[in-house]
């Protein structure tokens, strides 16, 4: 049965498979996003909570080209931290514990109300090319067939999803839906090859078991920062989150049924993430560790779960209990949801594009989990830009490719495309060499413009954009003109800040320079400082003090985009450049770099490898081949 | 298509012993086709075995032959790829020296089917095929075109890997403290012990440090390779030529007892000790109407500016001339020794006066050789050889000094912006550029180690 069709279609209705859908609607393609049950729409399987180190500068980005993650989580928080406040701008990230329920039955209703996109509960068992039509070709498990131009796949822990408790384990997604089995036969009959990944989560537990007179309160910020420039304000923090450790006798527990982890018997085969071990992980590779940290998050406002982060395991439910039962404040704790592990299907990213579309199968792309990363974020900014590419793809238009200078969604997809991946990819700020350039606080500047250009950005929120941009460099004139006069309150206020006095009138700017000095520092000495916003001040002073090592990263940014300039043939075929190693021939055939900048980025690849293909193209070019 | 290698690369060969010294000569032959080559030329005595049947690592022995001549009795090793020195199938012909019969079997060899290497060609194979890293087959370049013992210590130590293992050890290092970073900064609410600004400072203090040492190191290197510039320098007539002659053994400058005899710069590569010396015979300087000789003062002049070391000659048996207080005045009295020549004729000359100049005085009657040994001990003195420690992983060319350079400034600015208060996540920045620039001593392009190194050390993660 075949009764309609649409442009862009979505397997997956996860963080990437939202943002796909969302963003290729509102760029006016007829879309249609199918999920395994409409109930799951939004999940947040893990923890309950968005954002955090580096993923916060993510959801930041989403927001800035105009995706949907940011302002949920807004509208869902119940408590908001920024992170490694007082250790400098670009280690900034913002963290918000979110009702669960609540930001899936959102992001639920905002697929059901978005104009061109049809949100429909379907298990997608295969996928075929028409060549005659150039179409995709999906059959649902009811045998209703779509005929698509472009495909997205975002199918996250789904695909062949298979969950372990100790030595029991079933085909299931996460939270006990079903997996979907089908469409991977159908994948690899196609030439994609698959591979399998891990992860895990810890269990739900109920609150009223918990002894929270032991635990240590983890409380919100005073000061809520949201995470969308369209978000006006947030009033106060909802709940708190508690902290506890780890002892000897969980320690002991873990390690007496060690053999009845399904990792350490050996049947589980996925790779698991280094960055999120499971609690047997860590007592086994740190040894020495006396104790490990968790926190107790709460999953919503109307539910009693609480969340254990940093105790997700794969023993079997009776060690769990014992295992946590050890734990200060949890010693009669209930467990609701037992921890579990889950392995799936992933697939080779170096098989993409950086517009994450497929290099072997034009319109069908990856997104998300499938393509082998981990985490809310990671998945939403790649289905931002798979959706985003997938819609321009079939308008005819130019493809939207972020590099490593201009984000972190850039510096993730790159990783993922060029390096590949070889356990769940989680982002972190010191996977970017840009982060002085690449900070939260600007992350509009640098993308806005971009989502505007294609369309995704409303003009409300441009204008916003434009007004924040204005006052900024306003702010930054006036500095540079303004004149703070030598008094002995100010010179007072100086010293005691441990710098030394000025002598003569000095400009706002110099003063401000001073790491010791800060714009509230200044305030009583400066009177014609504006009323505008504080978020404008904060972004003037950081590049006011981090001028130096901004222009350096622009630098070195701009010698990157040299190096991206120079374009690779796509069907060279590296064998036949003389000089080239074995190792980097083969790396080089098999990823396709479009630019040299890619190719030097490829481990296996040598700078002297570099050099040689670089001879190879003046080659070329003298003999004036097309390239 | 200048510098463009080979992915088949084609067979070479060529004589691997220095050019006509020691007792045996080896000629090496490199590439896919190597074992079938010497098959063509050498047949080994057992009458029955072929070197293409044998496994690596063997030995035969054998003659080498050229059209059913018998050239010369020789040894075959075979090595096996990768199992050897280019990464190639290698056959090394070792057959009794002497520059005729070496030549006669390279020559039977590439008529045989192979082509001669470039120079360092086998070396530019083995960095390609991965078997050495850039810093050593730089090392090896240097090997070949070591001008002294000294130097060849250095360049051997460099080889097995020492420069690469010192180098590795201040990446691993900077990776450490750059993983700590990393941790403060992407796992700020783990109880891991977090990395403060007085630990950082310490620790790159350190590196700092040991980058200052293999950069002191590498400019004593430099003089051990390139030679010291010596120029003699002094009035005319007071033995300057003659003293070159004597330090050189050989009677390259012309002399004479006329006064502005050597008009021109006279140069000449000596060894002393194991130092080799560029030693410059100049015009004496003085006020002269020749035009010729007027150039040549001229020249002399400018020569002293650009020397290592100076060697001012006087004549001992006559007082200070007015020429000779104007060269003293214009020498640099650090790099300067006096050469007292003519003692035998009796000091007449003011020893008071001319030590408030240098303490670096030598007594010499150059003429019939005396006071050369003391000369010698100076100049060793000078040149700082007694400080110098080979084994020491020393840098070996400009390139790698100029990494070293780079990283050393990072890590300077890197401890400067700490101390002025500068927020630690601007610092990780700068270790990474350091990283970056030493890793390019040894051509390696890694991004990944700093989270490699977190995952390994910390134990991190929710």
């Amino acid at each position: 049965m075949n009764y309609e069709d649409y442009e862009v279609a979505v397997i997956g209705g996860g963080h990437a498979g939202i943002e796909a859908a969302l963003a290729s609607a509102r760029l006016g393609c007829k879309t249609v996003i199918f999920a395994i049950n409409l109930d799951s729409v939004g999940n947040c399987p893990c923890n309950p909570s968005i954002g955090g180190t580096a993923k916060g500068h993510l959801v930041k980005e989403i927001d800035a080209i105009g995706g949907e993650m940011g302002k949920t989580a807004d509208e869902c928080f119940l408590q908001s931290r920024m992170l490694n406040l007082g250790k400098g701008p670009a280690v900034h990230s913002l963290r918000v514990q979110i009702d669960r329920n609540k930001y899936k039955e959102t992001m639920k209703h905002k697929l059901e109300l978005q104009k061109n996109l049809f949100l429909k509960q379907a298990e997608i068992i295969s996928i075929i090319k028409d060549d005659k039509n150039n179409k995709w070709v999906l059959k649902s498990m009811n045998n209703v067939v779509y005929k698509v131009d472009s495909t997205i796949i975002a199918t996250g822990t789904f695909l062949r999803g298979k969950v372990f408790v100790g030595d029991v384990s079933y085909e299931s997604g996460p939270d006990g839906v079903f997996p979907s089995i089908f469409l991977s036969d159908s994948l690899r009959n196609m030439g994609i090859k698959l591979k399998r990944f891990k992860t895990g989560t810890p269990a739900r537990v109920l609150k009223s078991s918990i002894d929270f007179s032991k635990l240590e309160v983890q409380l919100g910020d005073d000061k809520i920062v949201p995470f969308s420039y369209e978000t006006k304000e947030l009033k106060e923090n909802k709940v708190n989150c508690y902290i506890s450790w780890t002892n000897d006798k969980t320690k002991k527990v873990i390690l007496e049924n060690l053999h009845k982890a399904p990792m350490y018997s050996g049947k589980i085969e996925g790779i698991g993430p280094r960055y999120c071990p499971s609690i047997e992980d860590k007592i086994v590779r740190f040894p020495d560790k006396e104790r490990h940290q968790l926190f107790i998050e709460p999953c919503g406002i109307n539910t009693e779960e609480m969340y254990l982060q940093g105790m997700s395991t794969s023993l079997p439910e009776e060690v769990q209990v014992e295992m946590y039962r050890t734990i200060n404040g949890l010693e009669n704790v209930q467990i609701m949801r037992p921890a579990y592990a889950i392995e799936y299907d992933v697939v080779d990213t170096t098989e993409l594009y950086s517009t994450l579309e497929f290099k072997k199968f034009e319109k069908l792309y990856g997104a998300g989990q499938f393509n082998g990363s981990s985490g809310y974020e990671e998945a939403a900014a790649q289905g931002l830009i798979a959706g985003i590419n997938a819609a321009l793809k079939v308008k005819g238009e130019e493809p939207l490719i972020l590099d490593r200078g201009s984000s972190y969604i850039g510096t993730l997809i790159d990783d993922l495309v060029t390096k590949g991946v070889n356990d769940p990819y989680r982002m972190m700020t010191s996977r970017s060499e840009y982060r002085l350039v690449l900070r939260q606080d600007n992350a509009d500047e640098r993308l806005t413009p971009l989502g505007w250009k294609i369309g995704l950005i409303k003009e409300k929120t441009w204008n916003g954009f434009c007004f924040r941009r204005a006052l900024k460099e306003n702010e930054l004139e006036r500095i540079k003109s303004t004149i703070i006069f030598p008094s002995k309150e100010l010179n007072d206020m100086i010293v005691s800040r441990e710098t030394s006095p000025i002598t003569t009138p000095t400009k706002i700017i110099d003063l401000l320079k001073r790491p010791q000095l800060s714009y509230n520092d200044l305030a009583p000495f400066d009177s014609t400082r504006p009323k505008i916003d504080e978020s404008i001040f904060e972004k003037v002073e950081i590049e006011v003090k981090y001028e130096g090592y901004i222009n350096r990263q622009n630098r070195q940014i701009h010698e990157m985009r040299r190096l991206e300039s120079r374009i690779l043939p796509l069907d060279l075929d590296y064998s036949s450049i003389k000089g080239l190693r074995l190792e980097a021939i083969e790396k080089l055939n098999k990823i396709r770099p479009i630019n040299i900048g890619q190719a030097s980025r490829i481990s296996g690849v040598s700078p002297a490898d570099i050099s040689v293909i670089l001879i190879w193209l003046s080659s070329k070019s003298k003999e004036g081949k097309a390239l | 298509m200048r510098g463009v290698f080979y992915k088949n690369m084609n067979t070479i060969a060529a004589i691997s012993t220095a050019n006509g010294i020691g007792g045996i000569g080896v000629i090496r032959i490199s590439g896919k086709s190597a074992v079938e080559i010497a098959d063509k030329v050498f047949i080994p005595f057992d009458g029955v075995s072929r070197l293409s049947s044998l496994k690596g690592y063997t030995a035969k022995y054998g003659k080498v032959i050229k059209d059913g001549k018998f050239i010369d009795e020789a040894i075959a090793l075979v090595f096996k790829a990768p199992h050897s020195y280019t990464g190639e199938d290698v056959v090394e012909i070792s057959c009794h020296g002497g520059l005729y019969v070496t030549r006669q079997v390279l020559r039977t060899v590439l008529d045989a089917g192979a082509s001669l290497a470039n120079p360092g060609e086998f070396t530019k194979r083995a960095f390609l095929n991965g078997k050495i890293d850039l810093s050593q087959a730089e090392a090896v370049m240097d090997i070949i075109s070591a001008k002294s013992e000294h130097a060849n210590v250095i360049a051997f130590s460099q080889k097995e890997g020492s420069v690469s293992k010192k180098v590795r050890q201040l990446k691993d290092e900077l990776l450490d403290i750059s993983a700590g970073l990393s941790v403060w900064a992407d796992y700020p609410e783990e109880d891991i012990p977090q990395i403060n600004e007085k630990v950082l400072n310490t620790h790159l203090k350190k590196i700092n440090e040991e980058i200052f040492k293999m950069i002191e190191n590498y400019d004593l290197c430099a003089v051990l390779k390139e030679g010291v510039k010596t120029v003699i320098i002094g009035r005319p007539n007071v033995g300057k030529s003659t003293l070159m002659n004597l330090i050189s053994g050989t009677d390259k400058s012309i002399v004479t007892e006329i006064a502005g005899t050597t008009r021109d710069i006279v140069e000449e590569t000596v060894m002393i000790g194991d130092i080799p010396i560029l030693l410059v015979d100049t015009a004496g300087i003085r006020v002269t109407e020749d035009i010729v000789e007027k150039i040549g003062v001229e020249k002399a002049k400018n020569c002293m500016k650009s020397a290592d070391i100076v060697l001012a000659v006087f004549d001992a048996s006559k007082s200070l001339t007015d020429e000779d207080e104007d060269l003293l005045n214009s020498c640099d009295i650090g790099k300067t020794v006096i050469v007292l020549n003519k003692v035998d004729l009796g000091i007449r000359l003011n020893m008071e006066e001319l030590s408030t100049f240098s303490d670096r005085i030598v007594e010499m009657s150059v003429i019939n050789g005396e006071g050369i040994e003391s000369l010698r001990k100076v100049l060793e003195e000078i040149i700082g050889l007694s400080k110098f420690e080979p084994y020491q992983a020393s840098i070996s060319n400009e390139r790698q000094l100029l990494a070293l350079k780079k990283a050393k400034a990072i890590i300077e600015e890197a401890i400067n912006d700490v101390n002025r208060g500068i927020t630690l996540d601007a610092i990780t920045v700068l270790l990474e550029d350091a990283v970056k620039a030493i890793m390019e001593l040894t051509g390696e392009n890694t991004s990944e180690e700093v989270i490699n190194k977190v995952f390994s050390k910390f134990c991190v993660g929710k």
